[in-house]
């Protein structure tokens, strides 16, 4: 089970889109498991042949246990299928690696299975527990001093405690894959992951204005010329604006993980997106400082409409490296957001106001607009977290570069 | 063809309804800012243009967006723009 971001414990298997024998190319589309965040197409990350599909939809499976075996190039599958053992029970430890590949997150460990919220370790009653896992024990009536860890932490996770209420109730079966509440799920999962991230991150905020009326501009006329299907929104120059301006400045771009930061693979911008009905996702486009406006347009709308459609794919979800909200639509001048580990910086838009600015001594009217960013102290210091809204700046004085 | 102004308003809401499904109607001021009231933002917006475009044919350039503020008003803007041809 690939670990769908840093706030997930579990995932619901819902089906495989394949069968043993089947040879899967990297990035394919193998099954579909339903999370907090709703349900994932998960891609395989190695190319191969299905041998042995050990994950059955409904069942509830922790990160980093075996859903499949694949057999890599030169192996038998027909071979691996026989010679692995029955299923491991649930909530047992990852098996040692076998010959074949399990189902991995992505090769890069962007978000490794040990990511899942870390335990709280000296709570009043000395139990060991996620925040999320605590607020389902409430509200499930279960005594935490009670429930038993089972996963790699030894913390209490959700799974434990939803395990010691059936325990302690005689179960209700469930019928279908998708839990109960979604809404309350992914309230518990936002609460995780930023609790988490308030705990551990120690974060750093700065801010700066930037005369955006050039860009503007330069936008407006570049959409007056082409049909409405074409049209770029601000919103789109501005990721393009950020992933290149994190060229300057790549400590800002990856993840720390085990007291050390890794500098992210590619710039591959975490986009919030806020859902109709609550709740929050930041799926991931990838490259994005190497790609076109047009082409970032295109595929912005593409991943807002499954990010709302509920569509969204395994590699979206686990390997953004850094994260910018854009508050701007709901008219805020300044966000400052908060980082979602084990990223390290998050880059906040407001809105664009008209405002007075001074240009070679005259006061001009201009659209400002506020970008902010939150950084992680242990990784960067503010002198370069200011290089980057200077640059952020730079660059969108030059918005052909942006183009 | 002349498009009557209940027919533009219907296909109006029909193209915010594909991208605000849960939006109740009955519920939106017609002379207040209707994406503030149902949380629209700038890429719903250019989604529901893009609709319209479909729909009714008009084309609204980003320098007419100030005129598509409230349900009203997009309903006079869109009525002038299609009678204008």
């Amino acid at each position: 089970m690939p670990s769908l971001g840093a706030d997930m414990e579990d995932g619901t298997f819902t089906e495989w889109h394949g069968a043993p024998g089947q040879q899967v190319a990297r990035g394919q589309v193998i099954c579909v498991v339903e999370t907090q965040k709703g349900a994932i197409d998960v891609e395989i990350w190695q190319a191969g042949t299905l041998a042995k599909l050990i994950a059955a939809p409904g069942q509830k499976i922790p990160v980093g246990q075996l859903m499949a075996l694949v057999a890599t190039e030169g192996e038998d599958w027909k071979a691996i299928a026989a010679a692995a053992a029955e299923p491991p029970p649930r909530g047992a430890p990852r098996p040692e690696r076998p010959t074949s590949e399990s189902v991995p997150g992505r090769a890069a460990p962007a978000v490794a299975p040990g990511e899942a919220p870390v335990a709280v370790p000296a709570t009043p009653s000395r139990v060991k527990i996620s925040p999320a896992a605590r607020r389902r024990a409430e509200q499930l009536g279960v005594d935490v001093t009670t429930v038993k860890p089972s996963g790699m932490h030894a913390a209490i996770s959700i799974a434990d405690v939803e395990l010691a209420a059936r325990v302690a109730k005689p179960p209700v079966q469930p019928t279908a894959a998708k839990p109960p509440d979604r809404q309350a799920a992914m309230r518990d999962a936002i609460a995780a992951a930023m609790s988490r991230s308030k705990r551990e991150i120690p974060h750093y905020y700065l801010a700066s204005g930037i005369n955006a009326e050039r860009a503007i501009s330069w936008l407006e006329k570049r959409n007056e010329a082409v049909p409405i299907g074409e049209r770029a929104l601000f919103a789109a120059l501005e990721l393009k604006a950020v992933a290149l301006a994190l060229r300057e400045t790549p400590e800002l771009n990856g993840f720390y993980q085990a007291g050390s930061f890794r500098p992210g693979a590619g710039m591959h911008l975490g986009v919030a997106i806020s859902l109709r009905g609550g709740g929050l996702v930041a799926p991931a486009l990838h490259d994005v400082d190497r790609m076109s406006l047009a082409d970032l347009m295109v595929q912005l709308k593409e991943l807002l409409r499954r990010a709302r459609s509920g569509q969204l794919r395994s590699s979206e979800m686990s390997d953004p490296t850094i994260t910018v909200t854009n508050l701007g639509d709901l008219g805020v001048e300044t966000v400052f957001g908060v980082i979602y580990p084990p990223q390290v910086a998050l880059v906040g838009l407001g809105r664009l106001q008209m405002k007075p600015w001074v240009i070679d001594g005259a006061i001009a009217p201009g659209r400002v607009l506020q970008a902010t960013l939150s950084a992680d102290h242990r990784v960067s210091d503010g002198m370069r977290g200011a290089r980057f809204l200077v640059e952020l700046d730079r660059l969108l004085q030059q918005p052909e570069i942006l183009a | 063809m002349s498009t009557s102004r209940d027919e533009v308003r219907r296909a109006l809401i029909d193209c915010i309804l594909a991208v605000a499904p849960e939006a109740n109607f009955s519920e939106v001021r017609p002379d207040r800012p209707v994406r503030d009231q149902l949380d629209i933002d700038s890429f719903d917006f250019l989604t529901i243009l893009q609709h319209l475009h479909e729909k009714i044919g008009v084309d609204v350039p980003e320098s007419d967006y100030g005129k598509m503020i409230t349900l009203d008003g997009s309903v006079d803007y869109l009525m002038r723009r299609l009678s204008e041809g």
